[in-house]
């Protein structure tokens, strides 16, 4: 569980982590992007990004809006120019091909099904002007794949926003593109139907064996069904990689609290003990495995997930090696079924982050108790304190 | 669907005027059905029984109704050759109106950006102008000392003493400029509905610009085509200001000769000749509606 491995993937870092790249057939049909620019008249929506994306793989494209996912699934599709760089899939470079001539498709964001068009043509339409034989054969197995079949003769504006999406999943994977890029393809259904369609689209990816390149802005999405997640920010990738990587080793503040959420309290490391470094925060001291630390020396943000925080009794006994937090005063309990959320109040005036399972093992806290912070000292991280220690975080309030 | 409990329907639409439903509907149409009975239907019942009169008669001496249906006959033996001029001038004048107007309107659709509204302003500008004066315009335009005749006779496009004014091409340019908005504006208002992203994903399916065009963008317009070429072809069939100011004798459309026949005090072949014009008219509209409604004008 915990990754012990040294990284040596910081911000912004270019090579793709090919390792989980699932049914990935040997050979050079990767799509790779190098030191891909684009510059709008008032931004730069995408910032001198290397990628490389296995051939087989399922990635994803992680970030906020305005981050320039969006803006490079574009370029892929040839609906965007780059500024400078470079796009290459298969060895070609295809960055100024024009989008008709790539062996590449697009499911959009809204669809963007033809309306005047029944299903069964809006199915066939790639295949009819590629001037392929045996259209309409194609276009029923297709339909069949997508369980659509008895809609065959509908037009768009009679299906559902589900069945909707699977049409425009069928209209661009019939034509077996090398790569399928997918913008938000789930945005606009509901929650239950989206998490169905995840584990369809996964499913969908595995039997065809079909590059996928996944834009979203939902971290449980792309989580959920990417082999490699690329997580962007502000026209940059921040971090890469397997998203249990990613999850249990971010690299950034960005990464910590935009995938997932994290305490990031401050301190100071004053210096390393064998395998591990020893931090001072708010006058306590912790051992920090070096592996675990993006920076080992000077000011740093110590991280800590609140599901791996255990909300203890002053005192009490454990079972292992703890790093302990002593002196908190519980501010919030909400008991929300599977697990409850404390936030507790530090002495240096901090409020931290735990979400207890509710196993009955653990003793419920009520507002006001005095609590002891606790955690396996593997799962703390270390950042560069340089860094904003909110970035990432979202913030509802603000729409 | 079938849940939602009769107090819901109640509350979204108050009881208290739930019973006026009934004949507001009909209170509400009272005052165009009537405006339609006195300035339409009367006058037109009137007309195609005028239209059965005995020519003999005079306003005057006063018409006796014979029923005689030997009108339709004389005037179509008479006015053939208006007629189909007058099919003829509006049908090119519609196709002009098309070659113009369709890119003028996907322009202002998809290209304007932030010009669209002034280009729209642009459009209809010219009806602050009255129809009349428009036209008289185009006199001096297409006269024969105006830059445009010249430019014309020095390129040996006209002949030497080649005139512009009181020709076919100046009836068929008055029709076309007068009646090209009503094409423009329902292109546009077609085109303007049509998401640019159904243009991106015609890219994406490996269709050219020209493709998409032909197999998206043309089809999903077709409402837009269809209306403006209503709205140019009829009025355009009946008109006779164009050829009264822009046209000579050899030009007359069958708007003219009924109005010559007014003038003249022949009541029942004007008549005649307006009620097949109508029928015409109609035949032709039923016939491409439907054409253009099954085929999807691809």
């Amino acid at each position: 569980m915990t990754d012990t491995s040294p990284r040596t993937t910081g911000p912004g870092a270019g090579e793709a982590v090919g390792a989980a790249s699932g049914n990935a057939v040997a050979g050079g049909a990767d799509l790779v992007l190098t030191g891909v620019t684009k510059r709008f008249t008032d931004f730069v929506a995408v910032d001198n990004l290397d990628l490389t994306v296995p051939q087989g793989s399922f990635f994803a494209l992680l970030g906020p809006s305005g981050c320039g996912k969006t803006t490079t699934l574009r370029m892929v599709a040839g609906l965007e120019t780059p500024t400078e760089g470079e796009i290459r899939l298969a060895g070609q470079d295809i960055t100024h091909l024009k989008p008709y001539r790539r062996p590449v498709n697009t499911v959009f964001q809204s669809y963007a099904l033809f309306p005047h068009l029944t299903i069964f043509e809006n199915v066939a339409f790639g295949l009819r002007r590629q001037g392929k034989p045996d259209v309409d054969a194609a276009v029923a197995a297709m339909l069949d794949l997508v369980e659509l079949s008895d809609l065959a003769s509908r037009r768009p504006a009679q299906l559902s926003g589900g069945q909707q999406q699977r049409v425009a999943l069928a209209r661009a994977l019939i034509n077996r593109p090398q790569v399928l890029l997918l913008d938000e393809p789930l945005g606009a259904l509901d929650l239950k139907l989206r998490r169905q369609m995840q584990i369809e689209l996964k499913r969908i990816q595995t039997d065809v064996g079909i590059t996928f390149v996944h834009v979203t802005h939902d971290q449980e999405e792309a989580m959920t069904m990417a082999d490699t997640v690329a997580v962007m920010n502000r026209g940059v990738i921040e971090q890469m990689g397997a998203p249990m990587d990613l999850y249990e080793h971010p690299m950034t503040t960005f990464v910590a609290n935009f995938l997932g959420q994290s305490n990031l309290i401050g301190g100071r490391v004053l210096g390393s003990d064998g395998a591990d470094l020893e931090v001072e925060v708010h006058g306590t001291r912790l051992r920090v495995p070096r592996s675990r630390g993006a920076q080992d020396t000077g000011e740093v943000w110590v991280g800590i997930r609140p599901e791996k925080v255990q909300v203890c009794a002053p005192g009490s006994a454990d079972d292992g090696p703890r790093s302990r937090l002593a002196g908190g005063v519980i501010t919030d309990a909400s008991f929300i079924g599977v697990s409850t959320q404390y936030l507790a109040r530090m002495p240096w005036g901090q409020e931290l982050m735990a979400f207890e399972q509710n196993t009955g093992a653990h003793e419920q806290f009520r507002v006001g108790d005095h609590v002891e912070l606790r955690w396996v000292p593997e799962h703390t991280f270390l950042l560069d304190a340089d860094q904003d220690a909110n970035a990432g975080v979202e913030r509802v309030d603000e729409g | 669907m079938s849940h939602p409990a009769p107090t819901q329907a109640a509350e979204t639409q108050p009881p208290a005027k739930r019973p006026l439903g009934g004949w507001m509907g009909y209170l509400l149409l009272a005052p165009a059905a009537l405006w339609l009975t006195l300035f339409f239907i009367v006058p037109m019942a009137s007309m195609v029984s005028t239209s059965l009169y005995d020519p003999t008669g005079s306003l005057e001496s006063g018409y006796a109704m014979t029923g005689h249906v030997q009108n339709y006959l004389t005037v179509l033996a008479d006015y053939s050759e208006q007629f189909l001029r007058s099919l003829m001038y509006a049908g090119a004048a519609t196709i002009a109106c098309i070659i113009l107007g369709y890119p003028l309107a996907y322009a202002i659709a998809f290209k304007a950006g932030r010009w669209k509204n002034l280009m729209l302003v642009a459009v209809i500008a010219p009806f602050f102008t009255s129809f009349l004066i428009r036209t008289l315009s185009w006199q001096l335009i297409l006269g024969d000392q105006a830059w445009v005749a010249d430019t014309l006779r020095s390129l040996q496009i006209l002949g030497e003493n080649g005139r512009l004014l009181d020709t076919p091409v100046a009836v068929v340019t008055g029709l076309t400029y007068n009646f090209l908005p009503f094409m423009v504006l329902p292109l546009y208002t077609s085109l303007e509905k049509i998401d640019p992203r159904l243009h991106e994903a015609g890219a994406d399916l490996y269709a050219s610009p020209f493709t998409t065009f032909r197999k998206v963008t043309l089809p999903l317009s077709a409402p837009g085509l269809v209306a403006g070429t209503l709205l140019t072809f009829i009025p355009a069939a009946g008109d006779y200001i164009n050829v009264e100011l822009l046209g000579n004798p050899q030009t007359q459309m069958i708007g003219n000769v009924i109005q010559n026949l007014f003038d003249g005090g022949s009541y029942p072949e004007a008549a005649a000749l307006s009620v097949t014009l109508m029928a015409v008219i109609v035949v032709l509209v039923l016939l491409y509606i439907r054409k253009a409604g099954t085929e999807e004008l691809v």
